[in-house]
């Protein structure tokens, strides 16, 4: 009987959706261990937050606050990890495949010198250990791990596995950071475009290629976007590499992989590598003025049309569908 | 300054990847072998850097087969001084025994700095700069997204990126290991003068079984599978008012996503 542990994360105190997801996934598999699931929350104003897992299954949350945890830092967070894990009979530490969870659980992997697997579709347990599935090759293959080590850790990507809460009695724990120098230091922290949600987190995508033209171009994308209310907007590499856009946006092989319930693709091909980005999005939508566009081929719906005409005419309608 | 690149030979990403019988990998036959692209990025940063602070060395590490020898060749070409090579031909490996293999050269070298590509791009793991920075006992980012070196040439500046736009810049010691990502910098051509000094530039080789010494693996692959095949469905064409609304209504209706 062994412990599964989850790393949290959150937006100064708003947990993040996939964390809700990564706790009933883990609650889930501890059942399989005859174990429980726990949750650990690094950061500001995580103290107040904590309890909310206890809607999604975790037992015990563990909570760090203080201005040497304020910034992420793989060294300290994951040594807050590794420390909990030890005395709680864990074997089995789970993150999220985002920016924080995809750093962080290598790091912890190393340093408790176990078993990681990035990036995971599929999780479960075999004779007491993890066992997973994750695509190589941009997803153009799936391969199925079991753990062998004692301590086993991997990333799970968000937006898989459907969730409904699970009400369990939680405990909340406060631990004491270490203040030890640290050998990084975030010195400055910028907001290169205001209050637009990541690719990589948004259930909705409205994505523009090459075709779109412009930066300003791109402005009836976010309008889109933003009738969908909760939308984010991503990109081709095309669009990227022609400077309409930042690489923050950029969806496929060479940007982010993104799984969202719907993907909207105004103007792009659909060349491998962008699919590659996109593929397991549950719902494709493909507006382009080439019929013969390979997208059209593995979209679910498509718009053969001109899409400085269809967006601006589907934002219209949509505004007076949601109002 | 004496600076490591960590660098691995993948599959082109063009290729088509098709099952070996068995399912236990994919077919090999015909494959064009290419540096990981973001690997590239790890080498033209290490010249740059060299460049800038006047002298020093770059040395390409590679944990691989024989064929690997030729990416190295390309990353000599591009200005890169050395290779160091462990042959892993026949060796079981994780992302653990390898990360142990690079370190190990990391840590015999005494590197000043170490530049590797965030990721592979064909196991897709974004895992190996992590682990060989703390079994090298050093500090690590991963993704960097811009690199400037602090005049006492002991500290650095990286840009590494958040979710939603938001960017940190982080101040490391050296030394350290910096995963690149795309847009770091614009990887330089190799010249004909360079392809041909590369020919007798020196690549050491090491065996992944006398760094190892029989450590096994922490995870297995038990199979590998090809993902479901997706398929096109309803396409229409007319005015944008009236594809508009059959959208939302498929959306809606049949989708269910609204």
């Amino acid at each position: 009987m062994t412990n599964i542990l989850i790393i949290g994360e959150h937006d100064n105190g708003k947990i993040k959706k996939y964390t809700f997801e990564l706790a009933v996934r883990a609650a889930e598999l501890a059942e399989k261990l005859g174990g429980s699931a726990f949750a650990v929350l690094i950061g500001e104003n995580v103290k107040g937050v904590a309890a909310e897992l206890g809607n999604y299954g975790i037992k015990k949350a563990f909570t760090a606050e203080g201005e040497a945890v304020k910034y992420y830092d793989s060294s300290s967070y994951s040594k807050i990890v590794c420390d909990i894990a030890a005395k709680e009979n864990v074997s089995i530490i789970l993150g999220s495949a985002a920016p924080l969870g995809k750093d962080l659980l290598p790091k912890i992997a190393a340093r408790s010198k176990a078993g990681f697997t990035q990036d995971c579709i599929a999780a479960d347990i075999e004779s007491g250990k993890l066992k997973v599935k994750r695509p190589v090759f941009a997803g153009k293959a799936l391969v199925e791990f079991v753990h062998e080590a004692p301590i086993q850790t991997a990333t799970l990507r968000p937006n898989i596995f459907p969730f409904d809460a699970r009400k369990t009695e939680i405990q909340v724990v406060d631990v004491q950071p270490d203040s030890a120098p640290a050998k990084t230091k975030v010195i400055e922290t910028k907001q290169v475009e205001k209050g637009e949600i990541d690719v990589s987190e948004a259930d909705i995508i409205v994505s523009g290629g090459r075709a779109v033209g412009s930066p300003d171009g791109f402005k009836m994308i976010f309008e889109l976007a933003h009738a969908f209310k909760g939308a984010a907007v991503g990109a081709s590499r095309a669009a990227v590499d022609a400077g309409y856009i930042s690489h923050d946006h950029q969806v496929g092989q060479t940007g982010k992989t993104v799984n969202p319930k719907l993907y909207i693709a105004c103007g792009i091909s659909g060349a491998s590598q962008h699919l590659a980005g996109m593929r397991t999005s549950k719902v494709i939508v493909a507006i382009n003025k080439d019929p013969e566009a390979p997208i059209f081929t593995k979209a679910d719906f498509g718009i053969v049309g001109d899409i400085f005409k269809v967006v601006p005419a589907l934002t219209e309608k949509l505004k007076r569908e949601v109002s | 300054m004496k600076i490591g690149v960590l660098l691995k030979q993948v599959p082109d990403t063009e290729t088509k990847i098709k099952l070996k019988s068995g399912n236990k990998g994919f077919e090999e036959e015909g494959i064009k072998w290419i540096i990981n692209p973001y690997d590239e990025f790890a080498v033209e940063e290490a010249l740059k850097l060299k460049e800038k602070t006047g002298g020093g060395e770059v040395v390409i590490v590679t944990a691989g087969h024989p064929r690997a020898v030729e990416s190295m060749r390309q990353a000599l070409a591009m200005g890169a001084d050395r290779g160091i090579r462990i042959d892993t031909t026949g060796a079981h490996l994780d992302i653990y025994s390898t990360s142990s293999l690079l370190a190990s050269v990391v840590t015999e070298e005494k590197f000043d700095i170490v530049f590797a590509g965030k990721q592979a791009v064909d196991d897709d793991c974004a895992a190996v700069v992590q682990f060989v920075a703390e079994i090298a006992g050093i500090p690590h980012v991963s993704p960097i997204e811009t690199f400037n070196i602090n005049s006492d040439n002991k500290h650095a500046v990286v840009q590494r990126p958040l979710a939603g736009g938001t960017k940190e810049m982080v101040e490391i010691e050296l030394p350290c290991v910096l995963g690149c990502e795309k847009g770091l910098n614009t990887p330089r051509y190799a010249t004909l003068p360079g392809i041909m000094k590369a020919k007798s530039k020196p690549i050491a080789e090491k065996k992944a079984s006398d760094i190892l010494k029989g450590n096994g693996v922490n995870v297995s692959m038990l199979g590998w599978g090809l993902p479901p095949e997706r398929t096109g469905g309803k396409k229409v064409d007319g005015e944008p008012e009236i594809v508009s609304e059959q959208l939302i209504k498929f959306l809606k209706e049949e989708a269910k996503v609204l």
